[in-house]
């Protein structure tokens, strides 16, 4: 039964994952951008989040879509400016430039908000609350919840891609940039709405990151970056789906890891990162290839 | 193999009325030039691609540019269409000069390129793909449900992901993508390439309905006896020179070929004479049917 709860709760854990993937993932799919700053910019998202709900004391939850939306303007500027005049220098130049802004983020929150870390006050009660299967499994609200929400969110993300007029140009751009230009599509703005949308799930995945453990300023790179590479990875380029299925894939070794032993919590997650790049290096969803 | 040959003249059945003097040129409704480019001169980083091209298109007009591989024409026709920067030289677009407007800025004026090799969106479906070329369109005759009239084969087909079709059927899809923004000018950039010569009879049979919804066409061809065929004027083009302009009318088969050639430009480079009864098969060389039906 042990086992069954890691699992379930390794499950859970990749719903958190897949939300700090698939901005990574978007980003890359559609502009060719590998964001190393995208971690940092999730982490910034969270500490935006501490600092409206310490200014305004709107309950926690209410301050997801401010900071969705604050991340989203946030994401549409960069693009335009910073990204964008690196996109046009190549491929190398946006690996520097958003390595630089990583830097710099990490080291103006550090600044700014001391190397302390802290949490985004849920609320006690809807952090510890938990329902329970049988003796062994327990599972909290919160986590069921972040699960949920990541399946919404990549479910939304989804049907925009493949429905809306604009979801439609991002896959056309990504294909084709200059084919697009032909049909009347400013690429640059397109390429700002895909960063906008990314950057929307970034500040998801930062809060939600900061409700279930706590903010600091180096856990951009420490960890979100990395999981959310490592998901992406495992699931395969460029497919939100597979994205979940890494997080997924990802959550579930790192939980059966610690099952063995809590020392081998993060060892298990990244033998398995290394297993799918030697067997399956497009990822368990294959649609990664044609990149 | 010889019966494809372009026919006796190479001329279209249809030259327009009369006035083969330049400057009087052929013109509906009596307007001023659509589309004018003056002393072009483009560079590919050291290479010069194109030398000073001027060329002017009138409504109404097929205009057609014809020359060998790496003539320029197609860097002339992408430079129009706003994907390469002159050296200098000017493009001007309805008496306004578009040198330096970004090419999605042209398409929405009503300059739109079907690009060589198609360039879908493979991704996509066939009607998302239309509809993608339908985003920006300008109001006009064209739609979506009226490209599917102009190829009725598409309806049935149109969730299919354009990947997997023909390159006949790709390159239809790409003249309905551009169509159903409703151009003024539709810049078609070898629409033959790599299709068997019973294809491409197919898609420039689709080309009076074009015209007729008052489209103007600016054609890239490598198969000159195709250009011959559609075009109401032409101009070769030779290493990023003009070598040759007129109406088909007036040009004759020799001139044609010694333009395509370079045979008055550069003696040195004059083909080496061969007796006529091969002239028809190997006038082109590399166009023959068995080499384009790849």
């Amino acid at each position: 039964m042990a086992w069954v709860n890691a699992i379930i709760q390794g499950v859970l854990t990749g719903g958190l994952y897949a939300l700090f993937a698939c901005g990574l993932s978007l980003l890359f799919g559609v502009m060719k951008v590998v964001n190393l700053a995208h971690g940092d910019l999730a982490t910034v998202a969270g500490y935006i989040g501490v600092g409206i709900i310490a200014v305004t004391h709107v309950p926690v939850l209410w301050s997801i879509p401010i900071v969705v939306v604050l991340m989203a303007v946030l994401g549409y500027v960069l693009q335009r400016s910073l990204l964008q005049a690196s996109i046009s220098r190549g491929e190398l130049t946006t690996l520097i430039v958003t390595f630089g802004l990583s830097i710099i983020i990490e080291n103006g929150l550090q600044q700014f908000f001391t190397a302390n870390s802290r949490g985004l006050g849920v609320g006690d009660s809807f952090v510890t609350a938990s329902f329970s299967i049988g003796s062994q499994i327990t599972i909290a609200w919160l986590d069921l919840g972040i699960f949920v929400l990541a399946v919404v969110v990549l479910l939304g993300l989804q049907q925009f891609l493949s429905r809306s007029r604009y979801g439609r140009l991002i896959r056309a751009v990504a294909d084709d940039r200059e084919a697009a230009q032909m049909s009347g599509a400013d690429y640059r703005h397109v390429f700002g709405i895909a960063a906008a949308i990314a950057f929307g799930t970034v500040g998801i995945a930062g809060i939600c990151d900061g409700m279930i453990t706590t903010l600091s300023p180096t856990i951009g790179t420490d960890t979100i970056l990395l999981f959310a590479f490592a998901s992406v990875v495992i699931g395969g380029l460029g497919s939100l789906w597979g994205t979940l299925l890494g997080g997924i894939v990802l959550g579930v070794a790192q939980a059966i890891g610690a099952q063995i032993n809590p020392n081998w919590e993060p060892l298990a997650g990244y033998a398995v990162f290394l297993l799918v790049l030697v067997v399956r290096p497009q990822g368990l969803t294959s649609r990664g290839a044609q990149s | 193999m010889s019966n494809r040959s372009y026919p006796p003249g190479g001329r279209p059945p249809v030259p327009p009325e009369g006035l083969p003097d330049e400057g009087q040129r052929y013109q509906a409704g009596g307007s001023g030039p659509l589309l004018e480019v003056r002393d072009l001169v483009v560079h590919h980083g050291q290479l010069r691609a194109l030398s000073g091209i001027s060329l002017t298109v009138y409504p109404g007009e097929v205009y057609a540019l014809i020359g060998a591989n790496g003539a320029g024409k197609s860097t002339l026709l992408r430079t129009i269409a706003g994907l390469h920067h002159p050296t200098s030289g000017s493009v001007s677009y309805a008496g306004k000069d578009v040198t330096g407007l970004r090419p999605e800025k042209r398409a929405t004026a009503g300059i739109v390129m079907v690009p060589e090799g198609r360039r879908l969106f493979p991704s996509l479906t066939l009607e998302e793909n239309l509809k993608v070329g339908a985003s920006f369109a300008r109001k006009g005759p064209w739609t979506i449900d009226r490209v599917y009239e102009l190829f009725p084969w598409m309806k049935e087909r149109r969730g299919q992901k354009t990947a997997q079709m023909s390159g006949g059927e790709q390159q239809s899809v790409a003249i309905g993508r551009a169509l159903v923004a409703n151009p003024r000018v539709l810049l078609l950039d070898e629409l033959s390439l790599g299709l068997a010569p019973v294809i491409v009879q197919r898609i420039y049979a689709t080309l009076p309905e074009v015209l007729e919804s008052g489209i103007t066409v600016l054609l890239v061809e490598q198969d000159v006896s195709q250009a011959l065929r559609v075009a109401t004027h032409l101009q070769c083009l030779l290493e990023g020179h003009t070598t040759l302009e007129g109406t088909p009318a007036e040009v004759t088969r020799e001139q044609v070929e010694a333009a395509y050639f370079g045979a008055h430009v550069e003696p040195s480079h004059t083909p080496p004479p061969d007796p006529d009864g091969q002239r028809s098969n190997a006038l082109w060389p590399g166009l023959t049917p068995s080499s384009r039906a790849c």
